[in-house]
């Protein structure tokens, strides 16, 4: 194993500000959600500062707004986070033992975007990195949240609805050093956004499960397929 | 407590067990080699199907901007390593596309 560079303090603060644009209108909207499902703000601050999970709180509140029971809306919220699963997995082996003590934090930190950030990090992950990376996450949904559901829609709409794309620029731009470097990346990367678009546009199965369908079939394949691993630097 | 408490503590529960338990299951031991390859590659794959196809969508019933903008961010991103350029500058080229009324 190579010995890298440590990742400070001032690496989580660059690395977490993108993660912050994306968050806080995705926060706010649901915060806007929220009450327009008529919550009140402390069971909707709740949300997030509990489960901390976009999706699955969107996902929560519709279904609260169409009536669903109780049991069908944590059943829904497991499946749509299953693949929290797999990244757990796949960065556990990356945090050094001092790094151990702090894992039920980093743990529910961990998102979509908290778990790419640091996975495809070029230095060595650190308790401060991590830490910080994931409450820049995490502060900035809750007080996005609160902030949707106290201003409402304050953003410009066009400013609002083009913060749409910040996070897929997000995971863009995460990924480009990675496809310079290698080919299999590359390989990777196109594969499972195929057969995620073939699950989800043709094969209709819902969200939860192709996505941890596509990351578990098409990373083994990986596995399986040797591929010369041309200017990677394993 | 109020029903909606029992729900978030019940939502809690099934968010926190999936980030966490893999942890104490993986941690510590020495692995496979090939499970730790399958699980070096899970980023990527994941990233792949986080992009791909949802990114379509990105801007509700705007999709060439969102195209736009995904090309634009990968374009930045490739010229500069920075996360903070692209993202700002997509946002920016969604913007200025959706005030010219496309």
């Amino acid at each position: 194993m190579k010995f890298l560079e440590k990742c400070d303090f001032h690496d989580a603060i660059v690395d977490g500000s993108p993660i912050v644009i994306g968050f806080i209108p995705i926060a706010m909207a649901f915060g806007i959600l929220c009450k327009s499902a008529n919550l009140n703000l402390m069971a909707s601050v709740s949300f997030s500062l509990f489960v901390f999970a976009g999706a699955s709180q969107f996902i929560a509140v519709n279904l609260l707004i169409a009536g669903a029971s109780m049991g069908e809306i944590i059943l829904t919220t497991l499946l749509v986070n299953m693949r929290h699963v797999l990244f757990s997995a796949s960065i556990s082996p990356k945090l050094s033992s001092q790094m151990r003590k702090d894992i039920p934090f980093i743990a529910f930190g961990l998102t979509d975007e908290t778990f790419s950030v640091a996975s495809l990090k070029d230095k060595e992950l650190t308790n401060s990195y991590m830490l910080t990376l994931e409450g820049m996450a995490y502060s900035s949904f809750v007080i996005g949240t609160f902030l949707g559901y106290v201003l409402g829609g304050i953003l410009p709409i066009i400013v609002q609805v083009s913060m749409g794309i910040a996070l897929y620029s997000l995971f863009v731009a995460i990924l480009v050093p990675e496809l310079k470097k290698s080919k299999k990346v590359l390989i990777l990367v196109v594969s499972s956004g195929l057969v995620n678009s073939f699950l989800t546009k043709l094969a209709h199965i819902p969200q939860g499960w192709s996505i941890v369908i596509t990351i578990l079939f098409v990373s083994f394949l990986g596995v399986i397929i040797p591929l010369k691993k041309e200017g990677s630097n394993e | 407590m109020s029903k909606i408490y029992v729900l978030i503590l019940g939502m809690f529960i099934v968010t926190y067990l999936p980030r966490l338990l893999p942890f104490f299951l993986v941690s510590g031991k020495k692995l496979p080699r090939k499970l730790e390859e399958f699980l070096r590659y899970i980023p990527y794959t994941a990233l792949g199907a986080l992009i791909i196809p949802g990114f379509i969508d990105a801007i509700p019933g705007h999709k060439i901007v969102a195209v736009v903008g995904i090309i634009i961010a990968f374009m930045l991103s490739f010229i500069r390593n920075s996360i903070v350029i692209p993202v700002l500058g997509s946002i920016g080229i969604c913007m200025l596309l959706l005030s010219l009324g496309l």
